[in-house]
């Protein structure tokens, strides 16, 4: 850009920049944590007055400290990051499918009808029947945006938010309903025991986790290897080359939802049918929004996910360990921890896309 | 299957829903000052939950520490200190989502998970604090919850339907209107609308995008703040952690849509959310021999959100359109 020598040269102007090194990228990351970890570590202690070493500390015992909470922080990690796989095609379409819990507690609602309908059939029959089901629902309930964004523009966003709510409120009714005369909706390992996943290793949620990952690896083949892939790319990256290249827009952004609100709908059968046995409007803490930002941290990248779902489920362990040390910690600061340090993130990711510059010929001589 | 009519209840009804539907207005005023830059803040509710613990708070300990509390200083911590919070939360997404260029809906969506932390933890420190689980400031109830003397009383049931709530819920309807004449009434409502639609040809023209973005975006939060405030003052400025400030805040999300993003539209479509969010505990005294669960009634405000959304993207009509450059980061090279 030409300096043009004005009084109203700005001190310092943004360029976009493409190339930054690997480690570089990484580098600005840790960086950002740190810095998170550092504010993080000053609030707590001025709110609780908790020494911070002591909050440090307490973040690798909440996930590691005993076996146990290694395989919690396992059982937690596997919803999440199965919505983040399912969010990945999505997103990278740029179609902003918001709606991931919605999806994954329609999934959970037929996957639980299907299992109190057919409770007397065999579980090798009624457990494939459920996820079908799951599937099912989770691509309906996400392809219903999808149609009316492709042919009318309607706004994605917020129509998958406002699915939502419809798909809560759904689960609360049927919860109700079908609870009966009892406090709750029962455990599937009273009312259907057919309906459960079977346990390996005295852990019934293990085998939801080798799917999980199964999927990882299917979905980083399919963005990544196929045709398929490519287009979603392209679209991705505008919606004119794809047309001039020949690809069907409404098609592939059709087929794309199909598949992720079908992943999200798998999330919530396996929830239900291998995690917590039973159905309700507040399964896996909000953790279709939780995806969002696995998602999106991970740039799509369904091995990174594994990190970035990791790291979530890191500081929500964390926060629940700090929260019983005294008075003054709530199991809300969980919430607010995981904020500040996604903030930080969000932020650096400018310091990846962005380089600042300068004003020249001032006292402060940059680049 | 029939209908009774039962005109106390019904008045009831309508009193609760013009109060809660004024808390849905002020977030929905907010966030459409926001979207008329072209941000798209799902942190309303995160916002509207920062406003709302700020205010109560503040009203309450000033109450707990004084002997005999002014009720002007009630008035100002009240609403100078939601604001502020609320202020304060959206300073971190305008800086995240304008200087930073960050992804809007990953920002709002932290902000929604941060303040409602924040709200939640304050809120039980306080309460354990207190030693109560139901913790209220008895003077900010009387200061917030003034009714218009004589006629609130004396004119049957046109007073009571009419001049029966505090004065934050007459504010919220001026509010509205004073923001429908800045759209479409003044050259810096035009400027900012012009920066929602093609913020590129905005700068062009010569308005700073920026300051305008940062302007809608604070000002805005103050405006939900308020909101947030607004629900802890309709529940008898009593904080317990049953209060759902944040379901308000999607509705208000919401009710943007279903407003078309004109404030106007807002007022009365803030009384219609308000009114069937709180069908379950009156529908039954008017309709017999069916009962509808409260979740049936309280999925409306969504589906006729999502019936208004098809239908404005269906017509033509390009004032009823969001804002095209919606959810977009204005970067001035990318042009």
């Amino acid at each position: 850009m030409a300096q043009t020598k004005t009084a109203k040269e700005p001190f310092v102007h943004v360029i976009r920049k493409e190339d930054t090194p690997m480690l570089k990228k990484w580098l600005i990351r840790i960086f950002a944590v740190v810095a998170a970890l550092i504010v993080t570590g000053v609030l707590v202690f001025a709110v609780t007055g908790i020494n911070p070493f002591k909050i440090y500390s307490s973040m690798i015992t909440g996930s590691f400290g005993t076996p146990r909470r290694i395989r919690n922080t396992i059982k937690l990690m596997t919803p999440l990051l199965c919505l983040g796989i399912g969010l990945a095609p999505a997103f990278k379409m740029k179609f902003w499918n918001i709606g991931a819990q919605g999806q994954m507690l329609v999934g959970a609602l037929a996957a639980s009808f299907v299992a109190l309908t057919f409770r007397h059939l065999p579980g090798g029959l009624l457990i494939p029947l459920m996820g079908l089901a799951g599937l099912l629902a989770g691509a309906i309930w996400g392809v219903i945006p999808a149609i009316f964004r492709a042919f009318w523009n309607t706004n994605e966003t917020l129509f998958t938010l406002m699915m939502n709510y419809i798909a809560t409120f759904a689960v609360m009714y049927s919860v109700d309903k079908w609870k009966g005369e009892s406090s709750g909706f029962a455990s599937f390992k009273q009312i259907a025991k057919n309906a459960v996943m079977p346990a390996v290793l005295n852990e019934n949620f293990y085998i939801c986790t080798a799917i999980v990952l199964l999927l990882v690896c299917l979905m980083y083949i399919y963005m990544k290897r196929t045709k398929h892939g490519y287009e979603i790319a392209v679209v991705g990256e505008s919606e004119k080359t794809a047309v001039y290249a020949g690809i069907n827009v409404k098609a592939v952004m059709i087929r794309t939802i199909l598949l992720s609100g079908a992943v999200c709908g798998l999330c919530g059968f396996l929830t239900v049918s291998g995690i917590d046995f039973t159905l309700s409007s507040t399964m896996n803490n909000g953790f279709g929004f939780t995806a969002i930002v696995v998602a999106w941290l991970a740039k799509f990248n369904p091995f990174t996910m594994i990190g970035t779902s990791f790291m979530m489920v890191f500081f929500q362990n964390a926060a629940s360990e700090i929260s019983s040390m005294n008075a003054n910690a709530t199991e809300y600061l969980s919430y607010v921890i995981s904020g500040i340090i996604l903030f930080f993130l969000i932020g650096s990711e400018f310091f990846i896309n962005y380089r600042l510059v300068f004003r020249k010929n001032h006292e402060k001589e940059g680049k | 299957m029939g209908i009774i009519w039962n005109a106390d209840s019904m008045l009831g009804w309508i009193v609760m829903a013009v109060n809660f539907g004024s808390v849905i207005l002020y977030g929905a005023m907010g966030e459409i000052l926001t979207e008329k830059a072209g941000h798209l803040n799902l942190g309303v509710p995160g916002i509207m939950l920062c406003g709302g613990i700020s205010g109560f708070a503040s009203t309450f300990l000033y109450e707990q520490s004084t002997e005999n509390p002014s009720k002007f200083v009630m008035l100002l911590l009240g609403l100078v200190s939601s604001v502020v919070a609320a202020t304060l939360a959206g300073l971190i997404y305008a800086f995240l989502t304008i200087t930073l260029k960050a992804n809007q809906n990953v920002t709002g969506i932290t902000l929604t998970t941060f303040g409602a932390g924040l709200a939640k933890h304050f809120g039980s420190v306080i309460s354990a604090k207190s030693g109560s689980t139901a913790i209220r400031s008895a003077v900010a109830d009387d200061v917030f919850n003034a009714k218009i003397p004589f006629l609130s009383t004396d004119l049957g049931v046109v007073g009571k339907l009419l001049f029966n709530y505090g004065f934050l819920v007459y504010l919220a309807v001026i509010l509205a209107v004073l923001l429908q004449l800045f759209f479409y009434r003044t050259h810096q409502g035009l400027n900012l609308r012009a920066i929602g639609e093609n913020p590129g040809t905005a700068d062009a023209m010569g308005i700073n995008v920026t300051r305008y973005k940062y302007s809608a975006i604070l000002a805005g939060s103050a405006i939900s703040g308020i909101g947030g405030f607004l629900y802890l003052v309709i529940n008898n400025v009593q904080w317990s952690t049953a209060l759902d400030i944040e379901g308000m805040g999607w509705l208000a999300v919401a009710l943007v849509i279903f407003a078309t993003w004109k404030p106007v539209n807002a007022i009365w479509g803030g009384y219609l959310f308000g009114f069937l969010s709180k069908a379950g505990a009156y529908a039954p005294t008017f309709i017999t021999g069916i009962t509808i669960s409260q979740n049936i009634w309280s999925m409306t405000p969504y589906i006729v959100t999502i019936v208004v959304l098809i239908a404005v993207s269906f017509r033509m009509k390009k004032e009823s359109r969001p804002p095209a450059a919606l959810g977009t980061a204005y970067f001035r090279e990318d042009r």
